[in-house]
This record gives structure tokens, C-alpha cells and sequence, in this order.
């Protein structure tokens, strides 16, 4: 396979690129000569951390480059055509019809005002490929093989109709419309749950192969770009790390960053001892309904959370998580059941527990960036709930503040009277576990995390919580989606799906079969390293479902 | 489709309601006049008699609530009462300046509307260019200028040279043309006032939408600037610029008081200012229920329309 | 031709602005020093301009007395009399200077409107950060108040207002500011709302803050920026409405100076093609330009640094 596909001509040379971006009067660069070649009917996947400048290199092969972003150096050529000096008129004359483009939030990326199939079709009328009749009928086969629902019928709806999961697939059925000579997938599945992803990925990998479509797929998922690209390019902060077939670069990284990046899949955390059978949790959530309105959100759930111990919560996007840490905050008093504090009933709305009970559960939130107010600096962030719970004052004040900041590997001296904007996004987030630890609670709701995070970064992270947990003797709600941090860091898993507790029990029972059908879905669903991993697991499930 | 209809329902009671409460708040400014109204119109002069028999005529010897249904009720069938200074029927004294008043608006607002919205597109298109900024200089300072100091510099440089009236003699006589000849300089002098306003807003209602991802998306599609811009952003852009204009249509009502004055135009607005010097409380009363209803009714329409005008609620899941 | 005179009057007259406001942006970067020096680098010269402006006005309303030749409200001659090295803008409709009424002006009209605006904003933004804190039905009350209250356009309601309570300063400058107050209040509401949403001011109600805190250090410092450029365009609009009051002869009242009420009094010159009239209302739009220009930079740069 690899022979006949190195026999293609190419299609999109880019040499040596140079792009910068504008930060108020001076430009600063983006990417800083990277090359890129791609034949015609390859799939090269891109992959790297936030402000890799992947999206940008992606758009930047279409000829197009964001509002404050300049393309300084370089050349680009595609199937003959100088895109550096080509014309506004001819760039949009290839865009769609010959390069198209499939963003990361479909939902975001659909225009409201208008229908999918106009959406669809207008990209072949303006272009004058086909008549309005014939991009319809085509709009309804290519989204007959997306594998959408109601072929017919789907694209006469509005987007804000459709699911998320779907709509990706629209969209890049709305990419093939014309059918380009290459498509560039900016993270398409980076928004959908996993449950959800497997489809779209599959889709995506059926489509582009059907009609030998050429494409450069961005993702900073290894595993989801191990299935779907022939050959791999890694970024790191505008430069090229390596590039190579992808089951060379999986199976033999050469450069130490990409070793790094392989090597955080595999961090998990050695297993504590279980509690003491007769032990109190410090907090127990008992018989819990809860909800907004007049819908419930939470369906009689319970579990308990021991001293030490970490209770990861795992479900997708509407399982009701976040929506368990905000009653047992007191944010959303339930309609039904308790949760218990050390044994004791905690009152349901935070306004009438008391100043020790708030201190004892704390929170950790998922985007440290609102989580920190932006007017004040570290020392007051980090200082405040010692001095109000603690009395601290004047210098104890500062010194507990900064004993804190050590404890979260920051100096003091270069940082406590920094503002939140001046920190890096894994600094902040540290800044967001020593406000918690100020308040010497027993308890901490760690709400996604990591999420936001790099991975390289989010192990930082995840280590940090575990020494802090050792040294405190902390008890952890670990809210997240992601079930390679559940490896990593749980000691006890709880599945949640619609508002209901599917599944709960230690770590290695959970990952263990048989399970509950949900978590074995859920389980099968997270993409692995391994290249044939996506083939295998829709044969796995075509055979069942045959069955 | 049933539920906007509801939403519309609920806007369209709210606004009644809204009506209602302006219509109390208006009434009992009476009620707020410190000392007795019929003494203070009469004079310190006036004997007991006099008085008591005043404040029979204007019924100021019933209680509140029903002195208030009365001139709810009288005001819906267009009896607003008798004025104090003339001593006639408002509704005599209003007749003609409604009319007036409306289709001066009205002038400027078909000059406004449609340029603003042109310019503000045209700015949004050619954003950061040298169109642009001096559009938008040009509509800061306007917006900053007190209509009046627009008004007598029209005056100074249009009617100086003879070229058009600096007063608009309007009578029921006037045929189409010479209204529109006679009361071009104060129907110009409200639409420089509103359409930097509208413009400004249309723009700005533009841009933030070009930052959205589905503009993105138009673009790298390959569609044309002007396209993107008339398919793909204005609809979305619906509902603010609805309200915009709406806004500005409303601040017509209010702008049309000055400009009447300046221009000694006959319409509500200088009866109003008229009415206020000489404290004449019913015509002022009279005339600010006409404004309040005219403001509330617009801002209304924008509100339904704009509700009318976004896809996620006509077309639910 | 008319018209071209008029046009290259513009020109002159924007040509000299943006130089004004050049020299005057590079004397304040060498003044100051720092980040500030830095910020003001970069503004536009339409804020420049309007910073000076501004400065001039603070000056002149500051030593008005010193500025000005003859008193406030003296008659030092005939009416209407022209131009001359004695009455540099000539005579009023009753023999008053004109130069030295303008120049108290700058002191009655920008001073009673700044007055004015800080009323309405301290009670506006105060109850409108409230609401949107406290939420719940005190906010429900609040915002339906001030729904009604903003229902009635604000010129008509003044005019009906000050009608019933007389023409006073004091009236005026309540009765303004109260109707304006609704508008500051829905403002500041919801700029706030859009803050209480977010995750530090949830952290900071778990950890048990108490209202004052909660406003005063977590929301306000947060709600600035806008409340400042707020606090300019509200300005304007308070000046305007005052001037348009005063013009109408239900405002500042004589024989105060006053630039709307100058306007008015002495309106009849335009007719016989004397642009002295036209000095006052120039002043008043001068002022509102300025500040207009040096707002509209001011959010300009408050939304550039979010991003």
C-alpha cells in the first residue's frame, strides 16, 4: 500500500513558511519555516499542543490566514498554482471547489440563518460545478454515505436541529460537495464525546478513502490521528519536531519531545490501600434528585468519598457531573436526599452553612482563566481564604502565602504579586489548587481539571494533586470525561449516563469486564495508539451487532 | 411556530401593560403639583366661589381613580380635555400637529434609514480603510452635535442663500411637493442626527459577526466578499439592526421637539414646549401620552420583529 | 458654492484638529513616563485632540473669573453690538459681553451636566451592581421599575417632570439625573451579569463572602472599563439634553450664563447671516466631540486587550 501511494504525484508543496501574528503594534511569529509535502491522495496528519500553529498551517495551504495574521515568507504551491502570488479571485475560486475546509465546531461553523442543504449547496452552484437540482440530489447521497439519519430529509433542517455529532458529519459531506483535491480537518471531533466521536471518525476515514481525497487532518489526539493518517508531522511552537510513516512514528519516535508526548499516556499512579471497611466517608452523597426547573438532572444517586482517596466521576457532556459537584457545594439544593459531611448532615443551600463547613469542601475549576479574578494579584488570590478563615494577618498572612505558593512549585518572590494574566495556563490552574489548600479543607472537587490543558502540562498537574493528596490527606472528587486521567489518578470510578450512577467500584474492577453496557461502550470507545485500533473495533461491533 | 406566537403574545401584553403604567405615571403628575391646581391657575386673587366652582368644571372634586378612568377612557376615544392657557379642547389644539409631527418623522426617517444601513454595509465591507475612518469620524462628531447647533448650521449655509426656507409654514393647504420643499431643512437636520447613530450601530452589529466561525467557514468556501457579507452575516445581524433602527426611529420622536422649535414647524413637539412655559399641565400631559405610546408601539414592533427575525425560534427542534 | 466654502472649512478645520492633537499626544508621551507613556503612543490623534479639548475646557471653567473681562452678568453696552478689540464676540440681546458670558459657560452648563452625571451614576451603577448580585427579586423589581421608567422617552419626561417641580437648578439637575439613572443602571446590570457568571465570583460567594466584598473587590474592579467609557457617553448625553433644555427655555434659567440659553437668546443674528449664536452651540458640540473621541478610543483599546 505504502508503495502505490508513494507513486502519486504531489499535490501541495509548502517550503520553508513563515507566518506571524499581530500582538498590539509588533508582529511576532507563528510559525517559523516549517516545510510540507503531500500527494495527491494522502491523509498527513498534523499533531501538537496548543499554539503549536497547527490550524494556522492548515489555512495557511488553503492561502488564507486569520484577521491579524500575515504570511511573511515562503512558498506554496499547489497542484501547479503559486498560492503566494495568486489573486484574491483565483485563491477563491480553489477554495471550496478544489481545497475545502472542515472546522472544529461544526455548530459554530454552520450559519444559523440558513438551511444545511443551502449551506451544502451553495458551494457548488457559486463555484459552477453543478445546477441547484443536482447539488441537492448529491447533497442527499453524500449524506446517505456520512451515514447520516433521514438522508432526505436532515438537510432541510436547521443547524441548531441537528445533534453536534451530526453535524460534523454534514459538514464534511459539505466539504466533498465539490469534490476537492484535498480537505483540511481542523480538529473535526475535538468537541464530540467519545461515544459520539467513533462515528464520525469512521465516516470521515470511510469518505476520504472512497473518493481519494487528499488531506491534512490537525488533532492534538495521537491516538485519533494514528487511525486516520498515512503519515504523521509533529509541531511544537511553529517548528517541525519530526516527521514519519505513522507506524514508524508510533513504534519509534526519534526525538525526545515526541517520546515525551508518547510517554504521558502511560503516567498512572501507583493504587493505595482501600479505605477501612468501617470507615466514615467524609463525604457521602445519599439518594440524591436534583435539577433545574422542572427537569431532573440527577436521579437518585449516591457514593461516598473516603479520606485519601480519589473518586474519579466519569460520563460525557449531559450525564449530570458537574451538576452532582454543584449540590454537594450547595450551588443547586436538591429536591430529594443529603450529603454528609463527616457523617453529619451539611445544609443543602451554601448561604446557611456555616464559615467551617465552606472551608472544609473546596473546589478546583476547570478553565483556571475564570476561575482567577483577573484584577487581583497572588498574594490576595491565595491569601484571602487563609486570612478569612484562618484569622491569619500582616506577615503570618504573607508567609502562609507564600509557603503556599512553594507547595505549588511557584517562587514567591517572582510571583506573589503577579496578576492572573501573567502566567502560563498550567500556572494559573496551580495558583487554583493553592487557593483551595489555603483554606486547609479535608475535601476538594477537582472539576475537569486538566481539560484545558496540554497533556505534558496536565501531568504536572495530575502529580502535583497526588503529592499534595499524601501530604494532606485529601479526599478528591475527580470530575472528567477523560478516561486516561481516570487511569492515571482514580482509586475508586463512578459511571454516570443521563443523571443515573450506571456503574461504581474500584479502579481496576471497573476496567475489568464484564460491564454494565454503558461503561463497556464508554470503555471501547476511547481511541488507542494502535493504527488498526478503529478497524478493529467496528468489526468488533458489526459482529456483535450481527449476531 | 406555536411558541413564538406566544412570545409575541407575552411581548405584545407586556407592552399594553407598559402603556398602562406610563399612562398612571403621567396622570398623577397632577397629583404631584405641590399646593391646590385650581388656586394656582386661577391666581391668589381668586374668592372661594370661584375656586370651588373651577374645580367642579375641571372635576377635580372626584376622587383620583375615577378622575384617572375618565381621562384614560376620554383619551383612548381622543378627548383629552381642555387646555388651561387657551381654555379649548386639546384635541382641537392637537389635530393638525399630529399629522404634522408624523410625517416629518416620517421624511426623515426615509432618508435615514436606508442611508445608514448603506453606509453602516459599506463600512463593515471596507472596514479599517480609509472609507471607514472617515465615515466613522464623520458620524462620531454628528452624533455629538446638539440638533440645534445642525439646525441653524443648515440655516446658515442652505437658507441664508434663499435656496430653502428657514421656516417650515405648513398649513392644511400645502400640496406634497412644497411640504417636502418647505420641510426639507428640518427633515435633513434629523437625519444627520440619526443616521450616524444607526450607521455606527449597523457596522459594529456587522463586524461582530464577521469574527464568528460561520463567517470564517463563507470564506474559506470561496464566496465572494459581498456575498458573505449580504448571505451570510446580515441575517444573523437581523435583530440588532432592528432595534437599532427602531432605537433611532424612537429618538426621531424625541429629536422632532427641538427641530420644531428651531424651525417653528407646526407640530406636537412645539406645542409641547409651548404648553410647558406656560405650565398648561393637560396639553403637556396630553401630548407626552402621544410620545410615550408612539415610543412604546416602535420599540414593540422591533422587539416582535426581531423575535420574528431568529431562525432557532421559528424553526424549533 | 456655498457649499464648497463649507466643505474646505471642514477640511481646514479637521486638518487643524488632528495637528492639534499631534502636538499635543507627543507632548504627553515626553511628560509622562512608563506604561503610561506607552498607552498614549499608540492613541489615535482624534484622542489626542479630544484630550486637550478637554483640558482646555477643565482650564477655562477653572479660571473662568481670570479669563473673562467684565462680570457674569453685567450689561457693558448696546445690543447686538458687533466684533470689536473691547467685546471680542460683541454684545448679547441685552448688552452683556459675549466673550465673558461664553467663558462663564464653560463653568455653569459643563459644570452643573458633570454634576449632574455623577449623580445619576453613583446612583445607577450602585443599585445596578446591586441587582445583579443579589439577583432574585430584588432585581425583579428593580429591572421592571426601570423598564417603565426608560418606556417614557427621556426629552418628554424631563419636560413633563420639570413642568410639575418648576425649573430650578436643583430640579434640573435631579430630575436629569434620575431619568439617566435608568440608563446607567441597565448598563452596569448587565455588565455585571455578565461577571457574576463567572467561576471566581462562584468561588468567592462558596468561600463565604459577604455582599461589600463581593461588589467592591471582586465585581467592580472587573466592571471598569466600561463603566468609565460609560461614564463619558453618559456625559455627552446629559450635556446635550441640559444644553437642549436650556435652549428650549425650561433648563438653566436666566440670567445665569448659560451656552444652550445663549443660543436661544440671541438665535435671531443667524438670520442676518452673523454666525455669533453659533459659538455657544459650537462649544457645546466641541466638548461632546472631545469626549466622544477620547471614549471611543478608550473601548476601543479595553476591547483589543481582551482578546
Amino acid at each position: 500500500m505504502d508503495d502505490r501511494m508513494h507513486a502519486k504525484p504531489v499535490l501541495l508543496t509548502m517550503r520553508d513558511i513563515q507566518i506571524e501574528g499581530r500582538s498590539g503594534e509588533t508582529w511576532s511569529p507563528i510559525i517559523r519555516g516549517v516545510d510540507l509535502a503531500l500527494n495527491k491522495g494522502e491523509v498527513l496528519g498534523l499533531i501538537g499542543e496548543s499554539g503549536a500553529g497547527k490550524s494556522t498551517l492548515g489555512l495557511a495551504a488553503m492561502g488564507f490566514t486569520r484577521d491579524g495574521c500575515r504570511i511573511s515568507g515562503g512558498a506554496i504551491d499547489f497542484d501547479g498554482i503559486d498560492l503566494m502570488t495568486a489573486s484574491e479571485a483565483e485563491k477563491r475560486a480553489l477554495r471550496g471547489r478544489r481545497i475545502a475546509y472542515v472546522a472544529q465546531s461544526a455548530a459554530a461553523s454552520f450559519n444559523p440563518a440558513h438551511k444545511l442543504i443551502d449551506q451544502y449547496c451553495e458551494m457548488p452552484v457559486q463555484h459552477g460545478v453543478m445546477s441547484r437540482a443536482d447539488a441537492e440530489r448529491d447533497a442527499i447521497e453524500l449524506y446517505r454515505r456520512m451515514r447520516l439519519p433521514n438522508p432526505e430529509e436532515i438537510g432541510f433542517r436547521y443547524p441548531h436541529q441537528v445533534s453536534g455529532g451530526q453535524l460534523q458529519r454534514a459538514m464534511t459531506a459539505m466539504a466533498m460537495s465539490c469534490r476537492p483535491d484535498l480537505i483540511i480537518f481542523d480538529e473535526p471531533t475535538t468537541a464530540l464525546d467519545v461515544t459520539t466521536q467513533i462515528e464520525v471518525l469512521a465516516a470521515i476515514r470511510d469518505i476520504v478513502a472512497q473518493f481519494d481525497t487528499a488531506a491534512i487532518y490537525i488533532t492534538h489526539d495521537l491516538a485519533v490521528v494514528a487511525q486516520m493518517a498515512d503519515r504523521i508531522k509533529v509541531l511544537l511552537r511553529g517548528r517541525e519536531v519530526e516527521e514519519a510513516d505513522t507506524r514508524v512514528m508510533l513504534e519509534s519516535p526519534t526525538e525526545d519531545y515526541t517520546k515525551t508526548l508518547w510517554a504521558v499516556r502511560s503516567y498512572a499512579r501507583p493504587n493505595r490501600p482501600p479505605a477501612n471497611a468501617g470507615a466514615v466517608p467524609i463525604v457521602s452523597i445519599k439518594d440524591v434528585t436534583a435539577g433545574y426547573g422542572a427537569v431532573d438532572v440527577l436521579k437518585d444517586i449516591s457514593f461516598d468519598i473516603h479520606k485519601r482517596r480519589t473518586v474519579a466521576v466519569v460520563g460525557e457532556s449531559g450525564s449530570g457531573k458537574s451538576t452532582a459537584a454543584r449540590v454537594i457545594t450547595g450551588l443547586l439544593p436538591p429536591r430529594k436526599g443529603e450529603v454528609l459531611f463527616a457523617g453529619e448532615s451539611l445544609p443543602p443551600d451554601y448561604r446557611r452553612r456555616s464559615r467551617d463547613q465552606l472551608r472544609q469542601a473546596q473546589m478546583i475549576y476547570q478553565m483556571a482563566d475564570t476561575a482567577l479574578n483577573p484584577k487581583l494579584r497572588l498574594r490576595e488570590l491565595i491569601g484571602r481564604p487563609a486570612q478569612m478563615y484562618l484569622g491569619l494577618k500582616g506577615r503570618a498572612l504573607t508567609e502562609r502565602t507564600r509557603d503556599l505558593l512553594r507547595l505549588i512549585e511557584l517562587e514567591p518572590d517572582e510571583y506573589i504579586d503577579r496578576l492572573p494574566s501573567e502566567l502560563s495556563g498550567g500556572q494559573k490552574q496551580r495558583v487554583g489548587i493553592a487557593r483551595a489548600l489555603a483554606a486547609e479543607p479535608q475535601f476538594i472537587i477537582c472539576d475537569e481539571v486538566t481539560s484545558a490543558l496540554d497533556q505534558l502540562v496536565a501531568e504536572g498537574i495530575l502529580k502535583l494533586l497526588d503529592r499534595l493528596q499524601g501530604e494532606f490527606d485529601l479526599a478528591y472528587m475527580f470530575i472528567t470525561h477523560d478516561l486516561a486521567t481516570v487511569r492515571a489518578i482514580a482509586d475508586e470510578v463512578v459511571v454516570m449516563q443521563n443523571g443515573r450512577v450506571v456503574e461504581k467500584g474500584p479502579k481496576d474492577e471497573m476496567f475489568q469486564p464484564p460491564h454494565d453496557p454503558y461503561t463497556e461502550l464508554l470503555l471501547s470507545s476511547v481511541p488507542e495508539m494502535d493504527p488498526d485500533w478503529l478497524t478493529r473495533i467496528l468489526n468488533e461491533r458489526a459482529a456483535r451487532a450481527g449476531r | 411556530m406555536s411558541l413564538v406566537w406566544t412570545m409575541v403574545a407575552k411581548r405584545l401584553g407586556l407592552g399594553l401593560l407598559t402603556l398602562v403604567i406610563i399612562s398612571l405615571i403621567i396622570f398623577s403628575a397632577t397629583e404631584m403639583l405641590p399646593g391646590d391646581l385650581a388656586k394656582a391657575i386661577l391666581g391668589q386673587s381668586a374668592t372661594e366661589e370661584t375656586v370651588a366652582a373651577f374645580r367642579r368644571e375641571l372635576g377635580l372634586d372626584l376622587p383620583a381613580h375615577t378622575r384617572y378612568l375618565n381621562w384614560l377612557l376620554g383619551a383612548l376615544q381622543g378627548d383629552f380635555g381642555t387646555s388651561f392657557a387657551s381654555r379649548r379642547p386639546i384635541s382641537e389644539l392637537i389635530g393638525m400637529r399630529l399629522g404634522n409631527t408624523l410625517a416629518l418623522a416620517l421624511y426623515a426617517a426615509a432618508i435615514a434609514v436606508p442611508l445608514s444601513l448603506a453606509l453602516g454595509i459599506l463600512a463593515a465591507l471596507f472596514r479599517n480603510t480609509v472609507f471607514d475612518r472617515s465615515t466613522n469620524a464623520f458620524a462620531l462628531t454628528s452624533i455629538s452635535f446638539p440638533e440645534f447647533f445642525v439646525a441653524y448650521i443648515l440655516i446658515f449655509v442652505l437658507a441664508q442663500s434663499g435656496v430653502f426656507p428657514s421656516m417650515a409654514r405648513i398649513d392644511a393647504t400645502t400640496s406634497f411637493g412644497d411640504y417636502l420643499y418647505r420641510a426639507f431643512l428640518p427633515a435633513l437636520t434629523l437625519t444627520l442626527v440619526v443616521t450616524a447613530h444607526m450607521m455606527r450601530m449597523t457596522r459594529a452589529a456587522i463586524i461582530n459577526l464577521l469574527a464568528s466561525p460561520y463567517i470564517e467557514m463563507a470564506r474559506l468556501k470561496g464566496m465572494k466578499p459581498m456575498r458573505v457579507i449580504l448571505i451570510h452575516a446580515l441575517p444573523n445581524a437581523l435583530a440588532p439592526i432592528i432595534t437599532v433602527v427602531a432605537l433611532n426611529l424612537a429618538y426621531l420622536i424625541t429629536g422632532v421637539v427641538l427641530v420644531e422649535v428651531v424651525f417653528v414647524y407646526p407640530g406636537l413637539g412645539q406645542l409641547m414646549v409651548d404648553s410647558v412655559s406656560k405650565r398648561d399641565i393637560p396639553v403637556v400631559q396630553a401630548v407626552s401620552l402621544i410620545f410615550a405610546t408612539a415610543y412604546v408601539l416602535l420599540n414593540l414592533l422591533a422587539d416582535v420583529l426581531s423575535t420574528l427575525s431568529n431562525p432557532r425560534l421559528i424553526h424549533r427542534k | 458654492m456655498n457649499i464648497l466654502i463649507a466643505l474646505l472649512w471642514i477640511a481646514v478645520v479637521a486638518a487643524t484638529a488632528m495637528g492639534a492633537g499631534w502636538l499635543f499626544r507627543g507632548l504627553v508621551v515626553k511628560v509622562a513616563r512608563g506604561s503610561a507613556a506607552r498607552v498614549f503612543r499608540t492613541a489615535p490623534l482624534t484622542a489626542g485632540f479630544g484630550m486637550l479639548v478637554i483640558l482646555v475646557y477643565v482650564l477655562v471653567a477653572v479660571f473662568a473669573p481670570v479669563i473673562a473681562p467684565f462680570a457674569e452678568r453685567e450689561v457693558v453696552g448696546a445690543q447686538f453690538l458687533p466684533w470689536d478689540s473691547t467685546h471680542l464676540l460683541g454684545t448679547d440681546n441685552l448688552g452683556r459681553d459675549m466673550f465673558t458670558r461664553l467663558v462663564y459657560g464653560a463653568r455653569n452648563t459643563v459644570g452643573i451636566a458633570f454634576a449632574t452625571t455623577a449623580l445619576a451614576f453613583t446612583l445607577g451603577a450602585s443599585l445596578g451592581l446591586l441587582a445583579a448580585t443579589v439577583g432574585g427579586w430584588l432585581d425583579q423589581v428593580l429591572s421592571r421599575l426601570v423598564d417603565i421608567l426608560m418606556a417614557i422617552p427621556s426629552l418628554i419626561f424631563s419636560l413633563l417632570l420639570l413642568t410639575i417641580f418648576g425649573t430650578s437648578v436643583v430640579t434640573l439637575v435631579l430630575v436629569i439625573a434620575t431619568i439617566d439613572s435608568t440608563r446607567v443602571f441597565r448598563l452596569a446590570r448587565s455588565v455585571a451579569q455578565n461577571i457574576v457568571v463567572m467561576d471566581y465570583i462562584e468561588a468567592a460567594r462558596l468561600r463565604g463572602e459577604g455582599l461589600w466584598r463581593l461588589i467592591a473587590r471582586e465585581i467592580l474592579p472587573n466592571a471598569m472599563a466600561p463603566l468609565v467609557a460609560e461614564f463619558g457617553l453618559r456625559f455627552c448625553f446629559v450635556f446635550l439634553t441640559i444644553s437642549a433644555l436650556s435652549f428650549l427655555g425650561v433648563g438653566i434659567q436666566p440670567p445665569t450664563a448659560d451656552w444652550g440659553s445663549m443660543v436661544r437668546e440671541n438665535a435671531t443674528l443667524i438670520t442676518f447671516g452673523d454666525i455669533t449664536p453659533l459659538l455657544p452651540a459650537g462649544a457645546i458640540a466641541l466638548l461632546t466631540v472631545a469626549v466622544n473621541f477620547v471614549v471611543d478610543w478608550m473601548l476601543y483599546r479595553a476591547s483589543g486587550l481582551k482578546e
